[in-house]
Order: C-alpha cells, then sequence, then structure tokens
C-alpha cells in the first residue's frame, strides 16, 4: 500500500475508527486536540458517537460506561487530563472492561506547559489511580507506531479486558511522517458475554462493579487481576534492539528520546564507539529479562538511560540490572528536550575518554 | 385464588439491607414497578451510585453497572450513547449527585442525555454515617456539622429540581416523596412518566423522591415521616417544575 502522510494525533484517531472503535469521549487539552477534532467530523460518518464531555472524569466515566455495555471505545488526553481520568481508569482496570486510552505527554508537574515531554511513566506505568493495578502501556517512537499501536491496543484491551495507554508526547501528536495503514495480528477475541446491553428476558442480569465489600472477595479479585497481570507479562513483552549486540556504551530509551538516542548512536558509531540502543516498546509490561540479557554481554561498560523527565523509568532499568551495570542518567524535565551530543557527550564520562 | 399484590419482576429475589424505615425500598419498588408495566426490563440499564443505594445493582433485575461517586450521569451516557433503544436510568443520593456529581448531572440535563435519573434526597449522608449533605437544611445537625448546618458557613441548602429545571435539556422535573399512600402513587405517577418520557426521545428526566434516614437522623421511623413531612417539604416544595413535553 502507498504511503501517506499523516500527522501523529490524526494517525491515532484514524487508527481507532479503523481498529472498530466507534465511541469517543473526550474534553479537549493542548498537545493533543486533534484526536478530538478529527473524530468529532468523522465518528459520525462511521454510524459512531463523539461527545465532547464536561471534564476528563467525566469523559473516561463515559468510557467506562460504554465499554461496560460493550462497545469499542476511547478516550485521549495529555497530563494534566489523564491525571483527572485516573480515577476512571481504575474503576475500568477492576470492573473489567477494555478500553483505549492516549495520553500525549506534555510537561508538568501542574500545568505544566504544552511541549513534550515524558514525565508520566511513573503515572502510567504504576497504574496512576488507586489500588493494585496495572495497564498495558504502549510507548510508539514513530507515526507509523502510533498507528499501529493504537489499532492493537483495542485488541489487547478486549483480549485480557483491560484498559490500555498508549503513550506517546506532543512530539508524536504534532510531528507528521509518512506511514502506511496495516492491520494488527489477528487475534481470537472472547465475546462480550457480560456487557450490560439489555438482558432482553434471555439471562440473568449483568453487573458491570468495582466493590467487592467482603475484604475475601476483594483478595480473590485482587488475585485474578495479578494473575491477568503475570499472562500480559508472559505474553505482551515488546522492544527493540539497535546496534546492541557488540555495545560497550548502551542507550535505554522510550518514545521521542529513542530517536534521539539513535542519532546518538550513529553519531559514536562514526567516531569508532561501539553504542547501541534498547528500546522498552512496552512499558508495561517492562522488558526487565530482555534488558537485563542485553546489558550482561561483558562488552557493555554502562549503561545510559534518556529520558524526557528527571528520571522515571531509570527505576526499571535499575530493577532490571540489578547493579550488574553502572547506570547514568540523561534527561530534562518540563518539556526540554535533549541534543544527541549531549548523549554522546554522557557516553564519553562513561568511557572514562575525551569525545572528539 | 386471586394474586392480590406481588412483588415487581423488576426487583430480584436480594435481601435489601436498607435500615428499618429507609425509604429507599419503596422508592425501588416504584422504578421496578414502572420498568415492568412499560416493559423495559429486559432493555434497561440501571447505574448505581456511591452511597447507601450502591447495592442498588443488586436488587434491580435489569442489567445494572456500578459508578464512581457522582459520575452515574456519565456512566450512563456512555451507555445510552451505545444503546439508544435501551431505558437507561441513574439512582442517586443527595451527595452523590448535589455535591460531588454535580457537573455531571448538570451537562448531562444540558445535553438532553435520553436517560433517567431517579434522586433520592434525604437531607444527609447516610452510608458514611451522617454528614452534612448540600440538601442538609439550616440548623440540623450532622457528624460533620454538630451544632447544625450554619447559613453563613454552608449557605442554604441546593434544590436540584428547580436547579435542572432552568436547562433546556431537562424534559421532566418532578419533586415527589413516598412518606404516604397517596404520595408513593404520585410518584410512581412521575417516575413512570419520566421513563416514557426518556423511551419517546423527548430529553432528560428527573424525578427528586424527598425520603427519610432515620438511621442518621436519630428518630424513629414514625418520627422520621413527621420530620419530613414538617421540615424538609416547607423547603423542598412537591410538584413539577419543568415539563416540556408535547403531552403537557
Amino acid at each position: 500500500m502507498a504511503k501517506e502522510l499523516w500527522k501523529g494525533n490524526e494517525a491515532v484517531a484514524e487508527a481507532a475508527i479503523r481498529a472498530g472503535c466507534r465511541y469517543f469521549f473526550g474534553y479537549p487539552i493542548t498537545p493533543q486536540n486533534e484526536i478530538p477534532e478529527y473524530l468529532s467530523r468523522h465518528l459520525p460518518e462511521h454510524g459512531g458517537c463523539f461527545v465532547q464531555a464536561e471534564s476528563e472524569i467525566a469523559a473516561i466515566n463515559m468510557v467506562y460506561g460504554a465499554a461496560g455495555s460493550g462497545a469499542r471505545v476511547m478516550t485521549s488526553s495529555s497530563s494534566p487530563g489523564i491525571s483527572l481520568k485516573q480515577e476512571g481508569v481504575t474503576y475500568i482496570a477492576c470492573a473489567e472492561l477494555p478500553a483505549v486510552i492516549v495520553n500525549m505527554m506534555r510537561g508538568g508537574p501542574g500545568l505544566g506547559n504544552i511541549a513534550p515531554s515524558q514525565a508520566d511513566y511513573y503515572q502510567a506505568t504504576r497504574g496512576g489511580g488507586n489500588g493494585d493495578y496495572r495497564t498495558v502501556v504502549l510507548a510508539p517512537a514513530t507515526i507509523q507506531e502510533a498507528a499501529d499501536f493504537t489499532q492493537e491496543a483495542f485488541d489487547i484491551a478486549d483480549y485480557y479486558r483491560t484498559p490500555v495507554v498508549v503513550l506517546a508526547d506532543g512530539m508524536i501528536g504534532q510531528m507528521m511522517e509518512a506511514i502506511e495503514w496495516r492491520k494488527p495480528k489477528e487475534r481470537a477475541l472472547p465475546p462480550k458475554d457480560w456487557a450490560t446491553d439489555g438482558t432482553r428476558g434471555k439471562r440473568p442480569h449483568n453487573i458491570i462493579n468495582s466493590l467487592y465489600i467482603d475484604a475475601k472477595d476483594c483478595a480473590v479479585q485482587n488475585r485474578k487481576l495479578q494473575e491477568k497481570y503475570d499472562r500480559i507479562t508472559e505474553n505482551e513483552v515488546r522492544y527493540e534492539e539497535f546496534m546492541a549486540q557488540d555495545a560497550e556504551i548502551l542507550f535505554v530509551a522510550y518514545g521521542t528520546t529513542a530517536r534521539i538516542a539513535r542519532a546518538a548512536v550513529l553519531k559514536l558509531r562514526k567516531d569508532g564507539v561501539k553504542a547501541g540502543l534498547f528500546r522498552p516498546v512496552t512499558l508495561w509490561p517492562f522488558p526487565e529479562k530482555a534488558l537485563r540479557e542485553c546489558a550482561a554481554h561483558e562488552n557493555v561498560a554502562a549503561v545510559i538511560d534518556v529520558e524526557l523527565s528527571m528520571g522515571q523509568m531509570i527505576d526499571d532499568v535499575k530493577i532490571a540490572l540489578a547493579g550488574a551495570k553502572p547506570v547514568r542518567f540523561v534527561g530534562m524535565g518540563g518539556g526540554a528536550i535533549p541534543a544527541p551530543q549531549e548523549l554522546v557527550d554522557e557516553a564519553y564520562k562513561a568511557l572514562g575518554r575525551c569525545g572528539k | 385464588m386471586s394474586i392480590v399484590y406481588r412483588k415487581s419482576k423488576g426487583l430480584t429475589d436480594a435481601e435489601m439491607h436498607y435500615c428499618p424505615g429507609c425509604t429507599h425500598g419503596v422508592a425501588h419498588k416504584l422504578v421496578a414497578e414502572a420498568l415492568e408495566e412499560l416493559g423495559l426490563v429486559g432493555s434497561a440499564v440501571g447505574v448505581a451510585p456511591v452511597g447507601c443505594s450502591v447495592f442498588a445493582y443488586n436488587y434491580f433485575a435489569c442489567d445494572m453497572h456500578e459508578a464512581a461517586h457522582g459520575r452515574a450521569p456519565a456512566v450512563a451516557t456512555g451507555i445510552k450513547r451505545v444503546h439508544p433503544d435501551l431505558a437507561v436510568f441513574t439512582y442517586q443520593g443527595d451527595g452523590d449527585l448535589a455535591a460531588i456529581g454535580t457537573a455531571e448531572i448538570v451537562h448531562a440535563a444540558m445535553r438532553g442525555e435520553k436517560i433517567t435519573t431517579v434522586f433520592i434526597n434525604n437531607a444527609i449522608y447516610g452510608m458514611t454515617g451522617g454528614q452534612m449533605a448540600p440538601t442538609t437544611l439550616v440548623g440540623q445537625k450532622a457528624t460533620t456539622a454538630p451544632f447544625g448546618r450554619q447559613k453563613d458557613h454552608y449557605g442554604s441548602p441546593i434544590r436540584m429540581a428547580e436547579l435542572l429545571s432552568t436547562i433546556d435539556g431537562c424534559v421532566y422535573a418532578e419533586r415527589v416523596t413516598v412518606v404516604d399512600v397517596p404520595n408513593i402513587l404520585k410518584a410512581k405517577k412521575a417516575i413512570k412518566k419520566a421513563f416514557q418520557l426518556q423511551m419517546a426521545g423527548a430529553g432528560f428526566t428527573f424525578v427528586e423522591v424527598l425520603s427519610t434516614c432515620p438511621t442518621n437522623w436519630g428518630l424513629t421511623p414514625l418520627e422520621a415521616i413527621g420530620w419530613l413531612k414538617a421540615n424538609m417539604i416547607p423547603y423542598f416544595p412537591l410538584g413539577v417544575y419543568a415539563d416540556r413535553s408535547e403531552a403537557k
């Protein structure tokens, strides 16, 4: 198929339609506004429905209702708005409903700014709302991946009955790239026989619920969720290695920063330094084992974690490496972006050498 | 032998947890009877709130969806937009609807969501143990207003039926009570009309039910009925506040 030029946010919106999503509930916030704008125009053409809610809290609770009644449904927002949505996300996770939540991250904390950021890593990978739960977190680094992952997010959500987060940043949302429309690999999806779509007098009533008033029952539900998260961890981990096999310097970065790290790797290679990149694609489940094995090569002298934050994923990197290799950090918060040269400089520091 | 009375098929056989003298049971019965009489039990989805009626999902025989505190109208919006053919209702208390969920109810009304909201106003937070509600009367004692609600500190109680009646999308708003037989019959009529208007696609419909909470009011069930009549009805007058239906 011919390649087409798409803006990230619009590609995400179109991908949702292509995945069969017909319902979207959202609230305006920069830098993700093209997603609701696109869907407000195009969902009705597909017999779907777009509603601009009174708040992010209302929007995610509309998602909760629509998901519970059996629909493929999505919402999108950016960092401060995603904070507001956490109430609904924890209910959706506990009630075991499929839903897709897109976060085009911006600078924080607080109102922060509208520049690209990766400072919602903790919030996305640790649950974000109250209680013991996880959301699958897919982190695209290109518009192609944003389109691919958004489509597949719906299948993953339906397959496991769990909320799935597509975690990108304002850079991915606003940038244009050539992409090819393609379908995710098919999964055998279970029927939604639990949905609240009317008993029609043919079955006992279905109940969508996250309340387990008896502690024993709540413990059982927590156990059930954990077993699901273990299955996801077993089956859904994704990552990419770039020139990592013989690397003496191993960068770890995801999304937009992985592109910067890639540029740094090529620059260092050109200068004769064997650099490589390990890119987590699923942030939860984190590719812990793969990273440990990748960094275990005796040629790896140091690992450099790169983020558009003050250091969040670095915790998972350190857990994975368990002290086996020194871990350094390059990153900045508040929407600022490091240049490849800053990564190169850090690599030379790690090697105790002077750069060219 | 003829059957003169039986429990509505809109209710399950689950034993209710409500306190003696609480009017939630009567309100549940009226909603269930309205659904049954309109043939909607199999094509209805109810949204339960957080509060005393949180377990409503166990009591109504139709499909049920439990919502976060105050968010029932948003959850109902999601369900109704996916299934416009279903009868979708929320059942909410005063803390849920008139405090934490004020934005959700006002905007559901503004959008003219084709849902029915049954609002139980008992002037107190019941499940959490008698804290002050936005509907607590001035001077009424609550565990967080131990000397009675002070007007200069908290203002006067909010009148939701009146407030929502100013919104065009709200096609029907009535305040009823269920403390005696004539009023129970009126309440039934109001709830049934609300569902009928919803199914006719008219818009948002709202029935406020003045209810008793003997446990948290510190009264016997009989005293509670008297207190409601003497104190609540004068401040929250019964009646129809909006009727924008064609059948007016």
